[in-house]
């Protein structure tokens, strides 16, 4: 079984359209959205049957007011103003470390698992999909992106496919890292600015330290063409196979209006250079 | 101080185009602003205010230091039970630190009977202050912080940030994407913050996680419509149904999106552009003054 990870430097590049789009040009496989931040896939997937599972990590305080006696430990000793002048635990600047319970002399403060979101196994018209749900400033993003991946193997596993799609998170922190690390192959999408250069070559360090080959596809070329020749340059220089170069087309945008991939929306155009995406990337994958 | 952050649910929005932009048309304005650059993990808001860095600081965050000569080893083992982040072990009865993995609680100090732990420095990245170039009366302050490849602590960064910059009667904070513990830590304290959304299904459901954060917050919020005409009008419908202010829309143009790759600014470049942000920075001292009078 090959796993394809989708990454981009930066949001905003167009990583979920062609994970979209590969999802609706590849065979037998099943898709995982990793951003778990903001996930994106679903508008375009549309999953049905869900089922919802609770994803815990880490704790969390709680002050039980019965007995507390508002000596005050709990909130000197904890270092991120988590605790209020009510003995109130504030969960999304809780780092669950457990120095409040540590001090209280009544044994009020206590730590409890702490639930950070929600994952979903569902189903969709290319097939299976995990995904999942952060909740509002909860952190451990590369805990879930571990599990989203962990459970979509065991799903391609079950129904036999031979390929997973991932969706990645944007950026280079934790996440990223997380959903990098024993796939086979990185597809990381980059549109010419400034800064997508400096972002494509950070991500690049990011999978030559996992050992994941990595092509690059450039989005909405037409935007800067002096700026995605230097890409092409450096992904020359670099080893980076292009996957393919992109041209801006509000065929894009209209394909997410409608809620289909480029691919159902637009088959006989911008289907194509996807298509012609997906025969490198796949020649790639499964050499 | 009026302190304004801005904010969307997820990168490439546009969300420090609009920062820098709103920065350079309030200073060619008079108006003394400074801005931040909150987005610590991936900071570009210096791409298009190219300010001149006068001054950088290493920010610490505390770490253990274990005294190996106080320390009573195996029989002890409190602070490795005790430490809920696993970054201490016991390796043939002396404790070692793993300073990656420690959030800097105080925990094992504290907890620690004979005194062998006391806390020493690790550094998580670095604070830069400067200003942009230009007139005197248009200079900007720009701080901005830069993480450590690799480190995952990016609130203490975050707010060393905001302590460094100078005082100014308008504060503007690009805000990292997402809706997780960077994000809250920049929209700490901010008296308003704008979403800067696209009016396309993508956008829309990001704006609706960010609008989460906010009202979870209870911070009040308007929003900028950036590439407006792209896509369609769900966006506006939306913000209509929610009762949200619309601060202000810019227009989608391939112009638009050039000068954008090159980091330049549209006050500058584009004809129109100074009109909007006169106007967004309008409805934004409406909104302002609303939310004083609440
Ligand atoms: S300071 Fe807290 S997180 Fe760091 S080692 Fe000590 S107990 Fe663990
Ligand atoms: S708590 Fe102090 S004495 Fe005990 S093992 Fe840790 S460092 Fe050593």
């Amino acid at each position: 079984m090959k796993e394809l990870v989708v990454i981009s430097g930066k949001g905003g590049t167009g990583k979920t359209t062609v994970t979209a789009a590969l999802a609706a040009l590849a065979g037998h496989k099943v898709m995982a959205d990793c951003d778990v931040d903001a996930a994106d896939l679903h508008l375009v997937l549309a999953p049905e049957n869900r089922t919802a599972t609770e994803f815990y990590s880490g704790q969390v305080a709680v002050i039980d007011p019965e007995r507390c006696i508002r000596c005050g430990e709990c909130a000197t000793n904890c270092r991120y103003e988590a605790i209020d002048a009510d003995f109130t635990v504030h969960k999304e600047h809780c780092e669950g470390c457990g120095v409040c319970a540590y001090v209280c002399p009544t044994d009020a403060a206590g730590m409890i698992e702490r639930m950070c979101g929600h994952w979903y196994s569902s189903e969709t018209r290319f097939g299976k999909m995990i995904h999942a749900h952060l909740g509002i400033g909860e952190e451990n993003s590369g805990k879930l992106v571990t599990t989203v991946r962990k459970e979509a193997r065991k799903a391609a596993e079950e129904v036999g496919a031979e390929l997973i799609i991932t969706d990645g998170p944007p950026g280079v922190g934790c996440p990223v890292i997380a959903s990098l690390g024993g796939t086979d192959l990185a597809l990381a999408v980059a549109e010419p600015t400034l800064s997508a250069l400096h972002d494509l070559k950070r991500v690049h360090k990011l999978t030559r330290h996992f050992q994941v080959p990595m092509m690059a596809v450039v989005n909405k070329a037409d935007i800067n063409p002096l700026l995605t020749e230097e890409i092409r340059n450096w992904c020359t220089e670099s080893g980076v196979e292009i996957a393919g170069v992109l041209p801006y087309d509000q065929i894009v945008t209209d394909a997410q209006i409608h809620g289909l991939s480029v691919v159902e929306h637009d088959p006989d155009g911008f289907g194509q250079h996807m298509r012609s995406v997906w025969d490198k990337v796949s020649r790639k994958l499964f050499a | 101080m009026l302190t304004i952050a801005v904010a969307s649910g997820k990168g490439g929005t546009g969300k420090t185009t609009v920062t820098a932009n709103l920065a350079v048309w309030l200073a060619s304005q008079n108006v003394d602003v400074a801005a931040l650059d909150c987005d610590v993990e991936e900071p570009n808001l210096h791409l298009f205010l190219r300010p001149v860095w006068t001054k950088t600081t290493p920010e610490n965050v505390p770490v253990p230091e274990v005294d190996e000569e106080r320390c009573l080893g195996e029989e002890c083992r409190k602070c490795v039970d005790l430490c809920r982040f696993k970054s201490l072990i016991m390796m043939a009865g002396s404790v070692m630190v793993f300073p990656e993995l420690c959030h800097g609680c105080g925990l094992c100090t504290l907890a620690c009977p004979a005194r062998a732990i006391r806390e020493g420095a690790r550094e998580i990245g670095v604070v830069r202050t400067g200003a942009t170039a230009g007139a005197d009366s248009a200079r900007i302050p720009v701080v901005g912080g830069e993480m450590r490849i690799g480190e995952a602590m990016a609130p203490p960064l975050i707010l060393a940030v905001k302590r460094t910059a100078p005082a100014s009667a308008v504060r503007l904070i690009d805000c990292p994407p997402g809706t997780s513990c960077p994000v809250i830590a920049s929209l700490g304290g901010a008296d308003l913050a704008v979403l800067v959304t696209e009016p396309t299904p993508f956008g829309l459901h990001d704006l609706e996680l960010a609008v989460g954060v906010l009202r979870k917050m209870d911070i009040p919020f308007g929003v900028v419509i950036n590439r407006d005409g792209m896509g369609d009008d769900r966006t506006h419908r939306y913000l209509e149904r929610e009762g949200i202010p619309l601060l202000g829309t810019l227009p989608h143009s391939a112009e638009a999106a050039h000068c954008y790759s090159e980091g330049r600014l549209h006050v500058d470049a584009l004809p129109g552009f100074r009109e909007a942000y006169a106007s967004i920075w309008e409805n934004i001292r409406t909104l302002a003054a609303r939310e004083v009078s609440r």
